[in-house]
C-alpha cells in the first residue's frame, strides 16, 4: 500500500502503551461495588432493589426508563447496603445501587447460553442487547441497541468495529483483540445479521500489527470476507467521523450522523458484548479496564466487575507512586480528571491513566501567537484559534459559524498550543452557550 | 487519607512547545547571519544588533511597567525583534538610529495594539518604515562594501579590468534598475554610457556566486543568502515556519522577475538575480512568516506569499524604491484578518 490510511490533521503524542504486553487479569473480588443507575447517554434507569435485597451476578437492579436508556445489572452476588447518591466519575453524585459483596461470585439463573441464537430473529437478537444494559465501549456509551435501530430510510451498508485506540496509554481494545478475536468475530456476526450490511470493516492502528495478525488470522477461520484493515497510528484515529474518512473516503455531514452515510462504528469491546449478550445471555457486569501511567507502580490490564472503585484497582496494582498527581479515567487526551479514587469503574470506562504531579502542573495560557498549530492539527477542518477568540468575546453565533458545534473535543489544538490555550474548556463552554442561546429564542424560530 | 487531586480539563497531555522555546528557537536561526554580518561588515555590525536587541528589550519592559502589566522580556518575542530591525539596517548607519527604530517598533508597533498577539504588523518592519521615512539618507545610501567585495557584488577585480564607470556606489538592485532605465532606451543614451551599461548588467549577472555567498552591498543581515537559508532549514526543520508563505513568496518573485524584470524585454528577466538580491530571503523566510501577523489557514498562507511577491516585484521594477520587500510584508500584514476569513477551510463534512 502506498499510501497509510489516516484524516488530515491530528496529532502524535507519544505512545506509551506500556501495559501492551500485558495479559488481561482478573481482579481480586471487590469487597463493594457501586453501581450508578446512569452510565451512558440518555434517561437513567430506575432502581429495582432497596437496601437489605440479595442479588447475584446478571440480577437486574435498575430497569431502563424511555427509549434512549438501557438496565443495570449487578456484577457481584451479595447485599444491596443502600440505593443513594454516590460520586460518579462523570461528575457529581448519581443515584446509585451500593452492593456488599458476599465473595462467592453467585451467577443469576437467567443467565443461560443459548446456542441457537443466530437463529433468532434481529428484533429479538436487538432486545437482547438492550435487556444486556449495553452501551458502548469506546468512552461516548451511547446506548448500543439505539445505534443497531436505524431508520428504514438510512439503510446500513458499511459496518466498522473499531480497534483503533488512539489515545496514548490504553490497551484495554489491543488486549481484547490478541485474546478473544473469536468473541469479538461472532458479535460481528450478530451485528450484521441485526443491520443486514454487507460490508464489514476492522480498523487497526498499525502500530499494533499483532492485533492486525490476530483479527486476520481469526477472520479467516470464520471464511467471512471481512476486511481488517490497518490505519497509519495518529490521534484521533479512532472518532467515528475520522475513522469512517480513512476508511471509506465518505463524509458524516455537519451535525449528521454515521448513518447518514451508511455507515455504523461499534468498538471491539461491544462486538464482545454483544456476543456474550445474545448468545450467554449474560448482561453487561464487568469490562476490561487498563489501569496505568507513571504514577501507577505496576500497570495492568484487568478484568473488573463495574462498580469497582478505582481505589481497589489501585490497591492491585501496587498502589500508586509518592507523585501521582492527576487520576484521569479514559485516555489523557479525551479522558475525564477525577477529584477522588472513590469513584466506580463504569461501562464507558476503558482505562484509567494517573500522571504524575509533574506532568499534570497546569501552565498559564498567554495569548494566541498566530503559530497556526492548532489550525493544522483540527482534525474536523476547523480554525481553532478564532473560535476560541470568538467564545473568549461572548460571539457565540460567530463562533457556531465558524465552526464551533463540529468540533469534536479531541484536544488535538490545545495538545500542540505552545500558548497553552485550554481549547476543550473554552469548547464546551461555548457550546453550552450555544444551546442556551437556541433555547432560549426556540419558540420564536420555529 | 483522600489526597488532593488536581483537575482540569482534557486534554491532560500537550506537547513541549512553547512561545518562548519558539522565540529563542528563531534567535538561534538568526545566528549565522549575525556572525556573517560581523564577518562581511565588521565589528559597527555587531553594535548594531546589540543596540538594537537592547533598545527593544529594555522597552518592552519598560511600557510593561508603566502599564502594570506582567513583563514578558524573557519570552523571546523582543529580542527577536531587535535582531531583524539590526538586519535591515545598512552598516554605515548612526549607531543611535536602530535603537530609536527598535524603540518605535516595539511600542508603536506592538505594544499600543496590545502587546505579542495583537499586533497587526511586523514590529521589526514597522520600526524599519519609520527610520526609512524619518532618516532616508541613512537609511539608503550604502558606503560600506563587505569584505572582499564591492557594493554592487561585482568583483572588484572585474570592475577594474572591465573599465566600467557605471558600477560606483549601487547595490546590484538600484544598478539594475537604472540599467534598465538606460538599456530599454538605446536612442536617449549616449553610446558610451549605453556600453558600459551593458557591460555591467552582464558583470552582474555574472556575480550569482558573490550574491549567494554574501560579498555584496545590502543591510547588514540581508545579504548572504547561504547564511539564512541554513537557519531558515532549521526552522523549516522544527515547523517554526511552514513552507507556504517562503515559497509562494519566492516563486511569484522568481516568476514575476523572469517575466517583467529583463532588459531585453518580456521574459528575458534573471529571476535568481532577484532572488538573491536586496532583502528577498530575510523577508520571505523571517519576516513574512512572522507567525502573529500571518494567516493561519492553508489558502491564506498562499495568497499571503504571492502577495507579498507580487508587491514586492511592483516596488523593484516602478517604484520609487529598487527594494520592495519591506512595504509588501507590511501591506499583507494589513490583508490578514480578511485573508484568513475568506480562506477557512472547508469542515470535515460540508457541503460547498
Ligand atoms: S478539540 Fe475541536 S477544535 Fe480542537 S482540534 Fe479537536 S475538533 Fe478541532
Ligand atoms: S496553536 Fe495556539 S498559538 Fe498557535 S495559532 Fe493556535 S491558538 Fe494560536
Amino acid at each position: 500500500m502506498l499510501r497509510k490510511r489516516a484524516f488530515s490533521g491530528g496529532v502524535h503524542p507519544p505512545q506509551s502503551k506500556i501495559t501492551a504486553h500485558l495479559p488481561i487479569e482478573e481482579v481480586p473480588l471487590p469487597p463493594q461495588v457501586v453501581i450508578p443507575l446512569q452510565q451512558h447517554l440518555g434517561a437513567p434507569a430506575e432502581p429495582l432493589c432497596k437496601a437489605g435485597d440479595t442479588v447475584k451476578i446478571g440480577d437486574k437492579i435498575g430497569e431502563a426508563k424511555g427509549f434512549v436508556s438501557v438496565p443495570c445489572h449487578a456484577s457481584v452476588s451479595g447485599t444491596v447496603k443502600a440505593v443513594e447518591p454516590r460520586l460518579h466519575p462523570l461528575g457529581g453524585r448519581v443515584l446509585s445501587v451500593v452492593i456488599d459483596s458476599d465473595g462467592k461470585g453467585e451467577v443469576a439463573s437467567s443467565v443461560m447460553p443459548d446456542p441457537d441464537y443466530m437463529q433468532r430473529s434481529a428484533e429479538e437478537l436487538r432486545a437482547r442487547v438492550r435487556e444486556a444494559g449495553l452501551a458502548g465501549m469506546g468512552g461516548a456509551a451511547f446506548p448500543t441497541h439505539v445505534k443497531l435501530s436505524p431508520p428504514p430510510t438510512k439503510p446500513i451498508d458499511t459496518l466498522l468495529i473499531n480497534g483503533a485506540e488512539c489515545e496514548p496509554y490504553l490497551t484495554a481494545d489491543h488486549r481484547l483483540m490478541l485474546e478473544q478475536p473469536r468473541e469479538i468475530l461472532a458479535g460481528v456476526q450478530v451485528i450484521q445479521k441485526i443491520l443486514g450490511c454487507k460490508r464489514v470493516v476492522i480498523a487497526i492502528e498499525d502500530n499494533k500489527p499483532d492485533a492486525i495478525a490476530t483479527m486476520r488470522k481469526a477472520v479467516a477461520d470464520t471464511g467471512e470476507r471481512y476486511e481488517v484493515m490497518s490505519f497509519q497510528a495518529k490521534y484521533p484515529q479512532g472518532a467515528e467521523k475520522q475513522l469512517i474518512k480513512a476508511a471509506t473516503g465518505r463524509e458524516v455531514p455537519r451535525g449528521g450522523l454515521p448513518m447518514d452515510v451508511g455507515c455504523l462504528v461499534h468498538n471491539v469491546g461491544t462486538a464482545k458484548a454483544i456476543y456474550e449478550a445474545v448468545a450467554l445471555r449474560k448482561p453487561l457486569v464487568e469490562r476490561v479496564v487498563t489501569v496505568t501511567g507513571p504514577g501507577v507502580r505496576t500497570p495492568k490490564n484487568l478484568r473488573v466487575p463495574l462498580g469497582t472503585s478505582f481505589a481497589h484497582l489501585f490497591a492491585h496494582c501496587g498502589g500508586l507512586t509518592e507523585d501521582a498527581g492527576k487520576i484521569i479515567m479514559g485516555g489523557p487526551l479525551m479522558g475525564i480528571a477525577q477529584f477522588s479514587d472513590e469513584v466506580p469503574v463504569i461501562k464507558g470506562t476503558s482505562g484509567i491513566v494517573v500522571l504524575t504531579q509533574t506532568e499534570s502542573r497546569l501552565s498559564d495560557p498567554l495569548v494566541c501567537i498566530g503559530c497556526a498549530r492548532c489550525v493544522d492539527a483540527c482534525p474536523m477542518k476547523l480554525v481553532p484559534t478564532h473560535i476560541q477568540t470568538l467564545v473568549r468575546h461572548e460571539r457565540f453565533a460567530a463562533a457556531k459559524e465558524y465552526g464551533l458545534l463540529d468540533c469534536i473535543e479531541c484536544g488535538c489544538c490545545a495538545f500542540v498550543c505552545p500558548a497553552k490555550i485550554p481549547f476543550v474548556h473554552l469548547m464546551k463552554y461555548g457550546k453550552l452557550k450555544v444551546y442556551q442561546l437556541e433555547r432560549a429564542a426556540g419558540p420564536k424560530s420555529a | 487519607m483522600e489526597k488532593e487531586r488536581l483537575v482540569s480539563a482534557s486534554p491532560h497531555l500537550s506537547d513541549a512547545e512553547s512561545i518562548p522555546k519558539i522565540m529563542y528557537g528563531v534567535v538561534l536561526s538568526l545566528l549565522p547571519a549575525a556572525v556573517g554580518a560581523v564577518y562581511f561588515f565588521g565589528l559597527k555590525a555587531l553594535w548594531i544588533m546589540l543596540i538594537a536587541s537592547a533598545a527593544a528589550m529594555a522597552s518592552e519592559a519598560a511600557v510593561q511597567a508603566i502599564l502594570r502589566k506582567r513583563i514578558t522580556v524573557a519570552d523571546g518575542s523582543a529580542l527577536v525583534t531587535g535582531i531583524l530591525l539590526a538586519f535591515n539596517v545598512p552598516a554605515s548607519v548612526p549607531l543611535w538610529l536602530p535603537a530609536v527604530g527598535a524603540v518605535f517598533g516595539i511600542v508603536v508597533g506592538k505594544h499600543a495594539f496590545g502587546g505579542l498577539g495583537y499586533n497587526p504588523m511586523n514590529p521589526a518592519l514597522l520600526g524599519r518604515a519609520f527610520m526609512l521615512a524619518s532618516w532616508p539618507t541613512s537609511m539608503t545610501v550604502f558606503t560600506v562594501a563587505p569584505r572582499g567585495g564591492s557594493l554592487c557584488g561585482i568583483d572588484p577585480a572585474t570592475i577594474s579590468a572591465l573599465q566600467i564607470d557605471a558600477v560606483t556606489q549601487a547595490t546590484p538592485l538600484k544598478l539594475l534598475k537604472v540599467a534598465r532605465g538606460v538599456l530599454a532606451n538605446p536612442s536617449a543614451a549616449d553610446a558610451s554610457s549605453y556600453a558600459s551599461y551593458a557591460k555591467a548588467v552582464g558583470a552582474l549577472y555574472d556575480s550569482y556566486g558573490n550574491l549567494f555567498w554574501g560579498k555584496v552591498g545590502g543591510c547588514i543581515g540581508e545579504t548572504s543568502t547561504f547564511l539564512l537559508l541554513v537557519g531558515a532549514l532549521f526552522l523549516l526543520y522544527k515547523r517554526y515556519i511552514g513552507w507556504k508563505i517562503p515559497f509562494s513568496f519566492l516563486g511569484t518573485v522568481a516568476l514575476l522577475s523572469w517575466a517583467f524584470a529583463g532588459t531585453d524585454g518580456l521574459l528575458s528577466g534573471k529571476p535568481l538575480f532577484h532572488l538573491l538580491s536586496g532583502g528577498v530571503m530575510l523577508g520571505a523566510f523571517y519576516m513574512a512568516t512572522d507567525m502573529v501577523t500571518s494567516p493561519v489557514t492553508f489558502r491564506g498562507r498562499l495568497l499571503f506569499g504571492v502577495g507579498c511577491g507580487v508587491i514586492t516585484m511592483v516596488i523593484r521594477l516602478i517604484g520609487g524604491y529598487p527594494e520592495g520587500v519591506c512595504y509588501s510584508i507590511l501591506l499583507m500584514n494589513l490583508t490578514v484578518p480578511l485573508l484568513d476569513r475568506y480562506t477557512r477551510p472547508r469542515i470535515l463534512g460540508e457541503k460547498k
